[in-house]
């Protein structure tokens, strides 16, 4: 295969590899991320700054499960012993979140505090968590991932198509896409289909006729909680498994995330999910250097010598800010219309 | 002792004091109307009845039975039922997803009166599937009727059911009320277009300054000079 020739297949395996692939896998854990704080938006009435560092507590406990499997010798061959004890490390969350909100937020909802007031008292329960985290396991990365690491390696792939440009599959990809996949499917049916899933949604439409109605406020708020827990566990551990774990890498994770909650329309989940993999695919499109891919699309002569990198990946989190700076001046309700909290 | 009985009812808002020995009645099969100026605590004495505010001394009473100490989900599934005056329906749900929440509480099939709300109010069948906030003013005020109705109440209370709403839609939904009146419900009612509420009403409170000012059946009120000077516009 001579330079000169314009490679149309090898170009998009290329793109594949090194856009496709990671902007799906980081849009699926920023969608769990952020259904999650539509959830409590919408439930609960506030914006939730403590999900990142909610994450990394779930992420802590998937961690510290798993190095405990692995030195009982509990585990199964191929598999990543994380994704074993998952539910596990939700029902512990669920506990840590349940928690949370009996010592704090309840007493804000009692007094029928503002919005506001909640959301700051959220930013300390973010420091609080971070906190525990970095004391129990270090503020220094680490990775969990055990089990078969690839789908389909690089040579696997090269080997069973004969392309130049290598695919590699990872099995944190595979799990991510796959398992929030399901998730979300399983959250919406249960919004949408279920007589609690509904009474939710009552619930956060009109709290005192959904109280007319005889559904229990404190009942409403644990379920979601359960809800939030289960979807902030598996997407920290998802994201650790797929890039490894770091609590300061968490605590960050709260701009994307927002981003795509505003994105799509606060208090929207189909717009939270879409807001997602908008604000990944721009992160990693706008980051990426084209040159490889355009010495395989272009001829000789018009072949780049830089990098063709439209931004700097260290300024990955000014995508976010500027994508929120956009919405929020030409479109605030988001793709899809969120309602905005109005303090009665 | 009738139905429904709120007797000598005191209440406050904080410190602001609202309702003064206040007392309203009810039987099954009547149309009981509170009328009176703003802020005379006509919407109060639904909070009270339902439970949403405590009141500080005073009795309700539910077919003999005390419920004053009963929480307001507890007297929802002793057979009240509420119509608020605004914000009655879950917008951001279709019109068949608010009739069953309005049947939340109840373990039994729900079905069978989801027909019969459909029968009494025939077009919210064929919205069925559209979201309420979609539907113009009088249609929310009936899918607000038919989730109320949910719970099978023997007792209605409606606040101000025809506020801001045209006078077409008002004869609608006077007509409605009475269409459930008839069906052996209690309804209690507070409204702002006295006139015409008490000129259905079987019995009538004018209610001021939260103490009961007069109190007869719709005639006697109408026909009353006193009420007609001051509430009625002469």
């Amino acid at each position: 295969m001579t330079s000169d020739s314009v490679d149309i297949i090898n170009a998009f395996a290329l793109l594949t590899n090194f856009v496709l692939l990671p902007a799906l896998s980081y849009g699926s854990q920023l969608a769990l991320g952020a259904l999650a704080v539509t959830l409590v938006y919408s439930v609960l009435r506030f914006s939730n700054f403590a999900q990142g560092d909610s994450m990394a507590f779930g992420t802590m406990i998937v961690i510290l499960l798993t190095s405990f499997m692995i030195s009982r010798g509990w585990t199964i061959s191929g598999i990543p012993t994380a994704l074993l004890v998952i539910p596990i490390a939700i029902v512990f969350t669920s506990m840590y979140l349940l928690t949370m909100d009996r010592l704090i937020y309840r007493h804000y909802r009692k007094i029928k505090a503002k919005s506001i007031t909640i959301v700051m008292s959220s930013i300390g329960v973010m420091f609080v968590t971070g906190g525990i985290v970095r004391f129990v396991l270090g503020a220094t990365a680490q990775k969990f991932e055990d089990g078969e690491r690839f789908i389909f390696s690089v040579r696997e792939f090269k080997a069973y198509t004969g392309l130049e440009q290598g695919i590699a599959f990872k099995t944190s990809q595979f799990l991510t896409i796959t398992i929030a996949f399901l998730l979300v499917a399983f959250v919406f049916y249960f919004l949408q289909k279920t007589k609690t899933g509904k009474a939710m949604r009552a619930y956060s439409d009109n709290k005192e006729l959904a109280l007319l109605s005889g559904i229990d406020p404190d009942k409403m708020v644990q379920i979601t909680w359960l809800l939030v827990a289960a979807l902030t566990t598996i997407a920290g551990a998802l994201y650790g498994l797929d890039k490894g774990f770091a609590p300061q890498q968490y605590h960050l994770l709260l701009l994307p995330i927002f981003a795509s909650v505003i994105v799509g329309g606060i208090g929207s989940p189909i717009g939270a999910i879409a807001g997602a993999f908008l604000v990944a695919f721009s992160e990693i499109l706008l980051t990426y250097a084209y040159k490889k891919f355009l010495i395989y699309l272009l001829p000789l002569s018009m072949h780049p010598s830089s990098l063709v990198q439209l931004i700097g990946t260290e300024y990955k989190y000014a995508i976010s800010f500027v994508i929120l700076v956009i919405v929020l001046l030409i479109k605030p309700t988001g793709l899809f219309k969120g309602k905005v909290i109005v303090d009665e | 002792m009738a139905y429904l009985e709120g007797k000598n009812l005191v209440a406050s808002y904080g410190v602001v004091p609202i309702l003064h020995e206040c007392s309203v009645e009810v039987e099954k099969g009547e149309l009981a109307v509170i009328v009176g100026p703003n802020g005379a605590g006509k919407s109060t004495v639904m909070r009270v009845l339902l439970g949403m505010l405590n009141a500080t001394s005073g009795s309700v009473t539910l077919d003999g039975k005390d419920i004053s100490m009963l929480s307001t989900q507890d007297r929802i599934s002793h057979g009240l039922a509420f119509v608020p005056q605004t914000k009655n329906v879950f917008p951001s749900m279709t019109v068949e997803e608010n009739l069953q929440m309005g049947g939340f509480i109840r373990q039994d099939d729900i079905n069978q009166t989801i027909e019969e709300v459909y029968a009494l109010f025939p077009i919210l069948y064929d919205k069925r599937k559209q979201l309420a906030e979609q539907l113009s003013g009088g249609q929310r005020q009936q899918v607000a009727f038919g989730r109320a109705m949910m719970t099978k109440p023997s007792i209605m209370l409606l606040d101000e059911p025809t506020a801001g709403v045209s006078p077409i839609v008002m004869d609608e939904i006077f007509s409605n009320i009475l269409d459930v009146r008839n069906a052996g419900m209690a309804v209690l009612m507070v409204e702002q277009n006295a006139q015409q509420a008490l000129n259905i009403a079987d019995k009538g409170y004018v209610l001021v300054s939260g103490r009961n000012e007069h109190t007869g059946t719709g005639k006697e009120l109408i026909n009353n000079s006193e009420v007609r000077k001051k509430f009625l516009g002469g």
